[in-house]
């Protein structure tokens, strides 16, 4: 094993309710979705229509400012309907599985010997082009784009998250394939980062025409912003491009079968779970598929995703497009008696402030409550200690929260997206947050460059 | 519990926008968050918090705090006593000093919080915990024959000069609580510095012992006495100086209280421990070198008395680790910190008008503390672009 970049800064977040190594098959969900809102910044043009049918590739609808950007269809059936929300923004298309396997055709063959070209629109047909992110601005990339290098995290360190040297079992050719067709977007190189504590998968190990990185350390370790930081750091002007493990086996399996193959690994978790497990299914299943009758509470926050990052799914709601994880954990619209006094030993802190501090390795059922009210920056330091990066991330909030531009620039912004910051978010005491104010950066200093 | 909530409920919509005491929103959103930690859950990012917030913060610093209150209520009985000629038992002399220090706490968190709430409903903000802190922290820095009125209008000028004209908590330049004690220093010099004033009645025209002084050690110091006595002329040892028995502020003397306080900041993580411990390294460096060179008896006092004595201790612990009027990032603390220290024992050393030089040393760091964080984000400003520069 090569050298391992050991990581000291950040913070696991021991909770309840991992899911246990085993596989299970979904029920088979009556409806799909394809959710622009699970693509930050998207603005979506719908080209399917209520009742319409469509086959599993077809497109449902496409960027509005880079049309050539599309997003398919995961099943055959009929569109259900199109959900929209404020100001008439599009929150998902419903699409009614039908049960057959109709599906488009796309290019099938050995990316190698494939031209940029030909890989790039096999990618854009079929809808698998948005599973690749670019940073800066954690956006889908833009086709035109040479980037730096690509970066693949080969493990998540977030609470509860899945094991993908565990999903990535049997994956190896699908694996290589896809790194195959990466290679044909890039003249960099493709970096697979690893969790050098605990054997890698197959998939990963004999990956070849990958450089692989080993890393060992708390979250946000996994995150493959941050690995990139340790690697090889984004400059102003320079772009990379990042796809995760799953995404780059569905690209494998596009150019193996020329058809859209949607299968996602997903595991359910969390304190709210009877029984925590994996499922097989296909991106954009109903939530409800793998909750029904699973879960302890119910009231309950089910999140498409890991607790810090994630999105909240209503009960009849989809899984989000790329995510591996489904969390339920209960909700805390509850009130707590002097709670800014009593000793805590349930309650978990970075702080010592808690009791529960004498008791590391316990593991918690946290909830949704914010545990105390938004105030303005007051300790420090805080954020310092669970951000393993040469950014000063208080200054950099609050050059955005003064519209900054130059400054966001200096102090680092293009190297961050949300999941690098979002412990920062959970142990702020002031209870900014942190998050919605990056994206609010990361968008307007999008907007200036164009 | 719950017949509180209900209570609490049912009053609600009556100070909601619209309701008939409406204006009194942000003074019962205070009372009812102090009761109950509220139910909001998360609606972006993050779903699940740190139970930490800031209430807890603020009173994990006041509870720091209490070693050095208590120690202050017993030490100003134990002078009181001293100067009277009488012996008084341990109760005797913790309730008398008690009796005199509750007054400027219950004044300053009054005429404190009023303010806050007034401001708060201004703004149409909650109200901010920031006060609970300088509200305890402003009598321990009073001397007790200050009279109450003073400690009103300190606090008023702090919370509002100090503080709101800023934008409030986490805005402020200054410490409140030392602008307060600035305030009063420069006002009411005579009522801040002197004999008299450290001895509860004492400046009040009490009848003491016959040649019973109540001059701190280090006014002794620079009057150039050889040396330090008590109120009676028995001569201080340095536990009676490590351990407080001196006179001085209310909370200032004990070393071994403060140092109790600054082991609750630390384990607990809520003040920075290299805040407290570069103050203090900037005390002793400074020390060492003012040693090296001798002259008067302030220079010839060894280093290690100089950082009991005074309000350096409190200041380095309490004062110094504010996190919002300090440098905020972790390089700054330490310089931040030395600096401190070294200008403390500068200015006690040197400066002949003021015997103490902790309350001018922080204050004037609390106003280079963002230049140090801006030499510090420049630092990493370089960094970004010398690698930029060196892969193109």
């Amino acid at each position: 094993m090569s050298e391992v970049i050991k990581i000291r800064k950040g913070l696991d977040i021991k909770l309840k309710g991992r899911a246990d190594k085993i596989f299970m098959k979904a029920p088979g969900s009556a409806t799909y979705a394809v959710k622009p809102v699970d693509f930050p910044s998207l603005t979506p043009k719908i080209v399917a229509k209520p009742c319409e049918e469509v086959r599993a590739g077809s497109v449902i609808f496409y960027d509005k400012y880079r049309p050539e950007i599309k997003f398919t269809s995961p099943v055959s059936g009929i569109v259900k309907s199109i959900l929209r929300g404020e100001r008439r923004r599009i929150i998902s298309v419903v699409i009614e599985a039908d049960g057959k396997d109709a599906a488009e055709n796309f290019k099938k063959g050995d990316p190698a010997s494939m031209s940029r070209e030909e890989v790039v629109e096999n990618l854009l047909e079929s809808g698998l082009w948005p599973v690749i992110k670019q940073r800066p601005y954690g956006v889908i990339a833009s086709p035109a784009d040479k980037p730096k290098a690509i970066f693949i995290s080969g493990f998540d360190t977030a609470p509860l998250a899945p094991d993908y040297d565990f999903i990535m079992k049997d994956q190896e050719q699908d694996f290589q394939a896809g790194i195959d067709a990466l290679r044909r977007l890039t003249e960099g190189k493709i970096h697979l980062g690893l969790d050098a504590r605990y054997p890698a998968a197959k998939a990963y190990t004999q990956a070849k025409h990958v450089e692989r990185h080993y890393f060992s350390g708390p979250h946000p370790t996994g995150n493959v912003g941050i690995q990139i930081h340790k690697i090889d750091p984004i400059n102003k002007g320079e772009i990379v491009w990042t796809v995760k493990p799953q995404d780059v086996a569905a690209i494998g399996r596009l150019f193996q079968t020329g058809k859209y193959d949607p299968s996602m690994i997903v595991a359910l978790n969390g304190s709210e779970v009877k029984k925590p497990v994996y499922y097989k299914l296909l991106r954009g299943a109903e939530i409800s598929s793998i909750t029904k009758d699973n879960l302890s509470g119910d009231h309950v926050r089910m999140i498409s995703g890991n607790v810090l990052t994630g999105r909240k799914v209503e009960e009849d709601g989809h899984i989000g497009f790329s995510d591996a994880q489904v969390t339920v954990i209960p909700e805390g619209d509850y009130y707590e008696m002097f709670g800014w006094i009593m000793p805590g030993l349930k309650k978990f802190s970075v702080s010592r402030t808690f009791l529960s501090w004498i008791t590391p390795n316990r593991q918690y059922a946290l909830d949704t409550n914010l545990h105390g009210g938004e105030r303005a920056f007051v300790m420090t330091g805080e954020y310092e200690k669970v951000l393993p990066m040469d950014i000063y991330p208080v200054a950099l909030l609050k050059s955005i929260l003064v519209d900054d531009i130059d400054k966001m620039e200096q102090l680092g912004i293009y190297e961050v997206i949300e999941e690098d910051l979002a412990l920062c978010e959970f142990v702020c005491t002031s209870k900014t947050p942190v998050q919605s104010i990056l994206r609010k950066g990361l968008t307007d200093l999008r907007k200036e460059m164009e | 519990m719950n017949a509180l909530r209900r209570t609490i409920d049912k009053i609600k919509p009556h100070v909601e926008k619209g309701g008939k005491f409406h204006f009194l929103k942000s003074t019962f959103e205070g009372f009812e968050t102090f009761l109950f930690v509220p139910n909001t859950v998360t609606t972006t990012g993050s779903h699940i918090r740190d139970a930490f917030d800031m209430k807890r913060a603020m009173i994990t610093v006041v509870i720091a705090m209490v070693p050095a209150l208590l120690f202050g209520m017993w030490n100003t009985g134990y002078h009181h006593f001293l100067a009277l000629g009488q012996e008084a038992a341990f109760w005797e002399t913790f309730w008398f000093g008690f009796l005199r220090v509750l007054p400027i706490i219950v004044v300053s968190y009054a005429v404190g919080l009023g303010i806050e709430f007034v401001f708060a409903q201004i703004r149409d903000h909650e109200i901010n915990e920031g006060f609970l802190v300088s509200g305890m922290l402003i009598p321990l820095v009073m001397p007790v024959d200050v009279p109450l009125w003073m400690v009103a209008v300190a606090t008023a000028f702090a919370v509002i000069i100090g503080k709101e004209v800023f934008g409030g908590t986490g805005m402020n330049i200054l410490n409140p609580a030392l602008t307060a004690r600035a305030f009063l220093f420069f006002a009411y010099p005579t009522k801040m510095s002197g004999d008299r004033i450290w001895i509860a009645g004492m400046d009040k025209g009490m009848e003491t012992v016959d040649g019973f002084s109540g001059s701190t050690i280090l006014a002794q110091a620079a009057q150039g006495k050889e040396t330090f006595v008590n109120g009676v002329g028995e001569a201080y040892t340095a536990w009676d100086k490590f351990l407080g028995i001196i006179p001085g502020s209310i909370g200032e003397t004990s070393t071994l209280a403060i140092l109790i306080g600054a082991l609750i900041l630390i384990v607990t993580g809520v003040g920075s421990w290299k805040i407290i411990l570069s103050t203090f390294a900037g005390g002793a460096a400074m020390g060492l070198l003012i040693n090296a060179f001798g002259g008067n008896v302030l220079l010839e006092m060894p280093f290690w008395e100089h950082l009991i004595v005074g309000g350096f201790a409190f200041g380095a612990v309490f004062m110094a680790t504010d996190p919002v009027s300090g440098s905020q990032t972790e390089k700054g603390k330490w310089i931040y910190g030395f600096l401190i220290g070294v200008l403390a024992i500068l200015i006690r050393v040197f400066n002949p008008g003021y015997p103490e030089g902790m309350m001018l040393a922080i204050l004037l760091m609390n106003v280079f503390a963002p230049l140090i964080d801006h030499y510090i984000l420049e630092g990493n400003i370089r960094r970004r672009l010398k690698r930029a520069k060196a892969q193109a």
